[in-house]
């Protein structure tokens, strides 16, 4: 469903993405790890063009994103942290969305609902809270039904009902046949949700695999012990 | 594109600012008027202050809303909109909104107190400064991403253009005074927008007769409906110019 070639990224002197390939298909959801600046959000910006590649290509559906805008519709995005105009209300936010995005025929307010936002929909962005501000990310991250849904960090800032709510969330949507994207420093929730695991590294992918494949590799039951295993071997 | 322009201009009349400038126009025309003791001699003095003021208001204006509106654009670019349009909303937004401040604070005292061509230029010459200082305020903020930088850049420009520039071309006419400097000065003219603003209004008022053998110059380019057709291409280009570069810096640039 995404292919990206050769991606490469530099910001300044700092090489981001080094060369980066990979593929990812529909019905599965792949969680993205590796340390702090190994470049994930940056990937995930490329793909929603929110950062120009300085080479390489990225594809959705076999053709290029690069320069291009109306493919953006079958992407949901949740940023690491969601930046809002402060003095735009929760209410006035999802319905300007909705309405820039007027062709769209399913409209899924299921999160809105379980997260309970109506109640709050005259609160102004500025004065929620993190975590809040998160749920309204996902909600809008979801509002449009698309095809691929990329999550970053997702559970960071959220309470464990609503964490619980949104996992069950992404494992329904996978069900649908779509593509979900998901960055993760929490093991025990990748091991929940996720069916491969990607690991970049220095920019450049230093594994990608289903976790049973991770686990038969290295003979080990925890997907956390496996990976700090296979990130111990080549040191 | 609509759509989006609406958003923007929501947000900029709910913060007020462009209302109070309004006022402050509003006043200032007024005021001018009932102290001058002909409509011509206020049209003079208004002259002058909305050469000052529009330009600093504008570009000030538009380079903190830009900075403000930054998450507002994130939350765009993440949609399936083109950037360029996600730019030129804001562009016309900002411009539109300060522009209806102009036609209402001076357009309306202008033609209460002193109708004809000359308030017609004077009005034309203050919406035109505002797009082009936006348009540079615009350039400014999209060069760099620091806020207190491009605030700085901004004003530099103001500075240059309201001051500086009239101090050089000064300077230059002193220095070659014994040289025909005519249409030197016809060029130097064109090479800031305030000061071909300036001259299109004046030379509509009867004053051009003391500018000399130069003011007699610009009165038969400027007189003619050529020369004011030429003048008001360059100020198009003033506006294009700065615009089009920003707005590809913009669709380049990493969010």
């Amino acid at each position: 469903m995404i292919a990206i070639e050769n991606l490469s990224k530099t910001y300044g002197k700092l090489k981001v993405l080094d060369n980066l390939s990979v593929n990812f298909d529909g019905g599965r959801v792949v969680s993205i790890i590796g340390p702090n600046g190994a470049g994930k959000t940056t990937m995930s910006k490329c793909i929603l063009g929110m950062v120009l590649p300085d080479s390489g290509d990225i594809k959705f559906n076999g053709e290029s994103v690069l320069k291009h805008h109306a493919y953006r519709s079958q992407i949901g995005y949740m940023p690491q942290i969601g930046k809002y105009p402060e003095n735009m209300k929760i209410r006035q936010v999802i319905e300007m969305v909705r309405d820039i995005r007027k062709d769209a025929t399913v409209i899924d307010e299921e999160l809105i609902g379980l997260y309970g936002l109506q109640n709050i929909y005259d609160k102004r962005m500025g004065s929620l809270s993190g975590g809040t501000k998160q749920k309204v990310s996902a909600a809008l991250a979801f509002l449009f039904d698309p095809q691929v849904l990329i999550l970053d960090e997702p559970t960071a800032g959220l309470d464990p009902i609503s964490a619980e709510i949104l996992k069950c969330k992404i494992l329904k949507e996978k069900k649908k046949g779509k593509l979900i994207l998901i960055t993760s420093h929490i093991m025990s929730e990748v091991e929940e949700v996720a069916d491969e695991v990607m690991c970049l590294m220095d920019g450049a992918v230093k594994f990608h695999d289903t976790i049973s494949g991770i686990k038969q590799n290295t003979n080990e039951e925890r997907l956390s012990r496996a990976i700090a295993k296979i990130m111990n071997e080549e040191d | 594109m609509n759509k989006i322009i609406k958003y923007v201009l929501y947000d900029i009349i709910r913060n007020k600012i462009v209302v109070a400038y309004t006022l402050f126009l509003l006043l200032l025309s007024i005021g001018l008027f009932n102290l001058g003791s002909s409509p011509e001699k206020g049209l003079l003095s208004l002259l002058n202050l909305v050469l000052l003021t529009v330009p600093l208001i504008s570009i000030v204006f538009a380079t903190t809303h830009f900075y403000n509106s930054y998450e507002f654009m994130e939350l765009l670019v993440s949609q399936p909109i083109k950037r360029s349009k996600i730019f030129m909303s804001e562009f016309l937004g900002v411009t539109l909104s300060l522009s209806a401040a102009i036609l209402i604070g001076i357009g309306i005292p202008v033609v209460l107190f002193a109708p004809g061509a000359t308030g017609l230029y004077l009005v034309l010459t203050g919406v035109f400064i505002t797009f082009i200082f936006v348009a540079m305020a615009f350039l400014a903020s999209v060069i760099t991403r620091d806020k207190a930088k491009g605030i700085g850049i901004a004003l530099m420009l103001w500075f240059y253009f309201a001051l500086i520039y009239d101090g050089i071309v000064l300077f230059i006419l002193y220095s070659f005074g014994d040289y025909p400097l005519e249409y030197a000065t016809l060029a130097l003219t064109a090479l800031n927008p305030v000061d071909l603003g300036r001259v299109m209004v004046l030379l509509n008022l009867d004053v051009s007769a003391m500018m000399g053998y130069t003011g007699a110059l610009y009165k038969s380019i400027f007189g003619s409906g050529w020369g004011v057709g030429i003048a008001f291409l360059v100020l198009v280009l003033w506006v294009m110019v700065p615009l089009l570069l920003s707005r590809r810096a913009f669709t380049r640039r990493d969010l």
